[in-house]
């Protein structure tokens, strides 16, 4: 039963854009309620699926799927001629990362309600959107899983081409190309997998249990990584994310910071580091030596910036940077701490985005030194700015705080020297963090206010809403922390034995 | 022990309680109800604390230390098994302490606040926020570990922020919350770092855990630390520095100490709570709390008395030429936090210790606690009648305001170690264990500071109260003590006056570090003179500041007007009127060196040399394409050049059999 619903998760927002399309463009309102409706029900089935499996966590998971501990295991053959498979599970970062997707994907359809521009088209793109991530963290093949990745960066360009402000064609072109990238180095490995694997299988679950020939691991272990991290805007394929971001409508920045750069995260652990661990171990100190670009250059530049959203996307390439500091290390505890940080960014940069759509949206400027004072018109969503930016910078009683917390004691415990000192530099930079995010409170809310934003607005019901459910999870994380760390450990532990099993006094044969 | 354990709940949870109802209900609809709220929460919390305080110091549990209650808040058992960051309620004679010195001052400031913030539209949020602050500190002072007291630390920091910045329409508010958050940020990266570093090697965030430790099994192993390996001992002496540069940034130390003055921007009540109770002794308690692992590991005490005494003297030199009432105040709550810091330091000798330091600086806190508490309440009242911070616009305040009057004097007696009033008892104390210590050279620092510091606080005294009347506000005026501002000053009057003489035993008894590994020095040389010798630097100090500032030469108008004028003054005056032009090296250093100059640096690399290559690419592709295009654009010689061109290739690089 629980695995029908499961495998709904990806279809209903389809079959939600298809049910739209024979309603003419004028009754959009019945639309808009087909699609809050159609992920409001997505919301509640995830949200009982994540309460179900932490509830079953003690029994035993599909067997079929071991060693992972997937529940709502399917198995279905798809393409014979080239034995792909229908195959789709969860464990409890899969199952957490859906969840994040939901509330980003609800949250961001109520921020966009008065979009403008056609919001037919608009509405069924986001579902588009919605199914491709969902598809991705859902789907354990690879031709799977690469179809929804692939089919994630086509919907993201026509949203920000179509919808975008500023120099859209640009960012949009940009955004897109540089994912393409990335893709097409994911692609040329995943044949790899295929041919070198000697089983013929796209299965994660079944390649895992192979030890792929290493010099194929050599070449294609940084090649899949690097591919992954373009779309988690890993130094050196950042540059796409501060001007995609500045240009992408609200609820398109909300869902490519929160959840579509997860994925890049999620795919490096997933696909690189699980199947091919002997390199992962060879090649992730290098890997180390990028992310200081991220971790301690990322905030810097952060504090030149005067845009809102330029602020906020070199926040998150810092604060994705600490994932792959928390990966890098390959210690439990490390690797606990980037799925914490995946989760807890997610929310954290949804409600930065959100709140930056809602004053952008009132302001018409995301320019921080044309505001200021306006903590005074509107209190609602300058505390929710305040709020993510106190999240952003760790503050103890958020999600933040945690994941960070762990990445730093995870990352410490590895005996690498390389990694030590990232680490170190990464705590260090907790205070650049800090300024710039009190900086750009500072100015935008705090100080004297412009006459010209004497008539502004706190916001509607809907939008306090959005802010309000966003806040929750980052608190409700922030303060029990100790499940959520459990929960997660249970989808670490077969992920980090497949490593530590790893034996890479192989490489010479 | 049921009974504990319900006032430790209370302690606690009313205030995060009284913040929860306050921020979210009833600071927006009614002020009144979110000042009730706070002063009955805060004050069932202080209820709770005293009793929790006699029950536990009545029991035979004390003065060991017990825990009221535990529970697993982050564990990271793949490092250790014991590796878990809890959240807890650890009971000894310090926390003890300091739980009825914060729920006390808590109470008082929050009955002062209704007076104060009576005509402020937003005290509702003024009223949660105070909460807050005290919810954080409370939790601070109760943690079992050090993953506890870094989550609260962190929690004091941004509680302190949003009240220092509270008039947050004021531009020099909203900086220096900055200035302050970002500060005891920089420090609490170290003090995350130490965290890290100590738990590693250790394997716990546990005090009792890290206050047990002996050195000796350590020497043994090493560890790589990233830039180098040294022995596990060497990392320990490395992690309890760095946990302590926490320390030193939260209680303002030098060269850390700009935050504090700065921060007088806030609300006076802000103030008041900031000094005594909730944020700078936190660094003070932070090294009392780890006294025993500080301890064993070399020279890190030595560091803290060097910080701490070179604080004390600097401030107390800085707040004797200040004219703002309330930064007169910042910088002797700097000089006093030098005391207490110094005074941990200054235990060890050679390779023992004695324990006196410790006792006389927990000691310090508590008196000093309330005498300045008090002197920021009556420099709030001051100010709420002249409307200004500044000595030159007061004068002639004693007769019109005589409550507040002689409760200053009793805090000012107090503060200048003047018998029997408390300040006498932890200075003296303090002294004493300087000279015990073997330090002599801080020992005669610190008698010199507590001259300086009867000095400034009668200086500070005299131009406020003494003289006649500087400000229009006050002259021929009447001027109502409000009653909700002074009640608090005059219940602080009666512990500033007494808590010296009534304690002096309780800490004696009870006020002793747990558990040292380290060999203690028991027999200590007696110093009966030090006393007087304390007492005779008030007494000139004290006629200096009546010589200057209250004489009835010195009260003539021109001549006092003379006196405060600091720009005919030399220039050893002015240098340190303008505080050694620290502010302008710290504003120097942040917007040149590190806005304009590194932020710039990072910027130009990525708008420039990133962005460039990547446009180079895109302009690389485009002309491929363009050649791509051109090649097959239909031009005939163009064709029949490369098939010439590739047939001579062919034939003279190639096999072509030509």
């Amino acid at each position: 039963m629980e695995t029908v619903l499961f495998n709904l998760i990806w279809f209903l927002p389809l079959l939600a854009v298809l049910v739209c399309v024979p309603i003419p463009s004028t009754q959009i309102k019945t639309i808009k309620t087909i699609h809050v409706a159609t992920e409001s029900l997505i919301l509640l089935l995830v949200g009982y699926l994540v309460y179900s499996m932490y509830t079953a966590s003690g029994t035993p998971a599909n067997s079929a799927a071991a060693p992972l501990l997937l529940h709502y295991f399917t198995d279905i053959p798809w393409l014979s001629m080239f034995n792909a498979h229908y195959i789709v599970g969860a464990d409890a970062l899969n199952i957490l990362l859906l969840f994040l997707t939901a509330v980003i994907v609800w949250t961001g359809i109520l921020v966009s309600w008065n979009i403008k521009g056609n919001q037919k088209v608009y509405f069924a793109l986001i579902q588009l959107l919605a199914t491709s991530v969902y598809g991705v963290f859902m789907s354990f093949d690879l031709v799977l899983f690469f179809v929804f990745y692939e089919m994630e960066a086509l919907c993201m360009y026509l949203m920000i081409a179509g919808y975008g402000s500023g120099r859209k064609d640009y960012g949009g072109k940009k955004l897109t190309l540089t994912l393409a990238l990335g893709s097409s180095m994911i692609l040329a490995t995943l044949f790899g997998f295929y041919f070198e694997g000697g089983i013929q299988s796209w299965s994660i679950v079944e390649l895992s249990k192979v030890t792929l020939p290493m010099d194929f691991q050599m070449w294609a272990f940084p090649l899949l990584f690097m591919g992954f991290a373009v779309s988690s805007s890993l130094f050196p394929f950042h540059f796409w994310s501060p001007d995609g971001h500045s240009a992408a409508p609200t609820a398109v920045s909300m869902l490519a910071a929160g959840v579509m750069m997860k994925m890049g995260a999620y795919g490096c652990l997933r696909v690189a580091m699980f199947l091919m661990p002997e390199a992962a171990k060879i090649w992730l100190p290098y890997v180390v030596l990028l992310l200081i670009f991220n971790v301690v250059v990322g905030p810097f530049i952060a504090i030149r910036h005067k845009d809102l959203k330029y602020i906020t996307a070199y926040s998150s390439i810092s604060h994705l940077g600490l994932i792959f500091l928390g990966l890098a290390a390959l210690t439990p505890v490390g690797l606990r701490g980037a799925t914490l940080q995946m989760i807890s960014h997610g929310f954290l940069t949804g409600l930065f985005f959100a709140t930056i759509g809602m004053i952008y949206e009132r302001t018409h400027t995301r320019d921080i030194t044309q505001m200021g004072g306006i903590m005074r018109k509107m209190p609602f969503l300058g505390v929710g700015f305040v709020i993510a930016g106190f999240a952003g910078l760790g503050l103890p009683g958020f999600s933040g705080f945690i994941a960070e917390s762990t990445i730093f004691i995870g990352a410490f415990s590895c005996e690498s020297t390389w990694v030590r000192i990232v680490t170190i530099l990464a705590i260090l930079s907790i205070t650049t963090t800090a300024v710039y995010i009190l900086q750009t409170a500072n100015r935008m809310l705090h100080g004297e206010m412009p006459a010209k934003y004497e008539s502004l607005t706190d916001g509607s019901f809907r939008e306090k809403l959005v802010i309000v459910i966003l806040v929750l999870c980052l608190l409700f994380i922030g303060i029990f922390p100790t499940w959520i760390s459990e929960f997660l450990d249970q989808s670490i532990a077969p992920i980090f034995e497949n490593i530590s099993r790893a034996n890479i006094t192989a490489i010479g044969g | 022990m049921t009974n504990e354990l319900l006032f430790s709940y209370l302690i606690l949870f009313l205030p995060l309680l009284a913040f929860v109802v306050n921020g979210l209900f009833l600071g927006q609809k009614s002020a009144k109800g979110a000042a009730a709220m706070g002063i009955i929460g805060n004050g069932i919390g202080a209820i709770s604390a005293v009793l929790l305080a006699v029950s536990y110091l009545t029991s035979n549990v004390a003065p060991q230390k017990a825990v009221l209650f535990e529970f697993s808040f982050l564990p990271f058992k793949a490092i250790s098994e014991n590796l878990s960051g809890n959240i807890g309620f650890l009971v000894d004679p310090l926390s003890v302490m300091m739980l009825v010195v914060v729920t006390f001052i808590s109470t008082l400031v929050n009955i002062y606040s209704v007076g104060y913030m009576r005509h402020d539209r937003s005290a509702g949020r003024f009223f949660a926020l105070l909460s807050l602050f005290t919810f954080s500190m409370l939790g601070l002072v109760v943690a079992t570990n050090l993953f506890q007291m870094f989550i609260f630390w962190e929690l004091v920091g941004i509680s302190s922020y949003m009240l220092i910045g509270f008039w947050y329409h004021k531009p020099s508010a909203v900086s220096a919350s900055k200035q302050a958050f970002i500060l005891t940020r920089f420090a609490d990266s170290f003090f995350l770092m130490g965290i890290v570093l100590v738990s590693y090697v250790v394997g716990s965030f546990d005090f009792s855990t890290i206050n047990a430790l002996s050195m000796a099994p350590f020497y043994q192993e090493t560890i790589n630390i990233g830039i180098a390996t040294v022995s596990k001992a060497s990392a320990l002496v490395l992690g309890s520095i760095l946990i302590f540069v926490g320390g030193w940034g939260k209680s303002a130390m030098f060269p850390m100490h700009i935050w504090l003055p700065n921060a007088m921007e806030g609300p006076t009540p802000v103030s008041s709570i900031i000094h005594s109770a909730t944020m700078v002794v936190a660094g003070v308690y932070l090294v009392a709390r780890l006294f025993p692992f500080f301890a064993i590991c070399e020279n890190t005490l030595n560091l803290i008395m060097v910080v701490g005494a070179f604080t004390m003297v600097f401030a107390a030199v800085i707040a004797c030429t200040q004219k703002d009432i309330k930064r007169i105040l910042a910088y002797s709550t700097l000089s006093q936090l030098g005391y207490m810091m110094f005074s941990l330091g200054v235990c060890k000798i050679d390779s023992v210790v004695a324990v006196t330091g410790y006792t006389a600086s927990t000691f310090h806190i508590f008196t000093h606690a309330f005498f300045k508490c008090s002197l920021f309440l009556i420099a709030g009242s001051v100010i709420h009648v002249v409307h200004t911070n500044d000595l030159d616009k007061m004068g002639g305040l004693g007769a019109k305001m005589p409550w507040t009057y002689w409760c200053a004097l009793i805090s000012i007696l107090a503060i200048s170690g003047v018998p029997p009033f408390s300040g006498f008892f932890s200075k003296d104390e303090i002294l004493l264990a300087a000279f015990q210590g073997q330090h002599y050279i801080v020992f005669a620092l610190a008698l010199l500071t507590s001259g300086l510091t009867t000095f400034y606080m009668f200086r500070f005294f005299f131009l406020i109260f003494h003289g006649d009347s500087r400000s229009e506000h006050v002259r021929g005026h009447k001027i109502k003590e409000d009653f909700a501002m002074t009640l608090p000053i005059v219940v602080l009057a009666l512990p500033a006056f007494l808590s010296g003489f009534m304690a002096k035993g309780l800490f004696a008894k009870f006020s002793v570090p747990s558990s040292l590994n380290i060999p203690q020095l028991v027999s200590l040389p007696e110093a009966k003179w030090i006393p007087f010798a304390a007492i005779g630097m008030a007494v000139v100090a004290f006629c200096t500041a009546w010589l200057f500032y209250a004489s009835p030469k010195a009260t003539i108008p021109a001549k006092m007007q003379q006196t405060l004028d600091e720009t005919n003054r030399c220039g050893l005056y002015k240098l340190i009127y303008r505080k050694f032009y620290f502010d302008e090296m710290y504003y120097i250093f942040v917007r040149q060196f590190i806005f304009a100059g590194v932020a710039r640096v990072c910027r130009f690399v990525q708008d420039y040399i990133i962005e460039g290559i990547v446009a180079f690419v895109v302009w690389f592709v485009h002309r491929l394409g363009d050649l791509v295009r051109y090649a097959q654009g239909g031009s005939l010689p163009f064709y029949l050049g490369t098939l010439i061109i590739g047939l001579l290739l062919w034939r003279f690089f190639g096999q072509l059999p030509l």
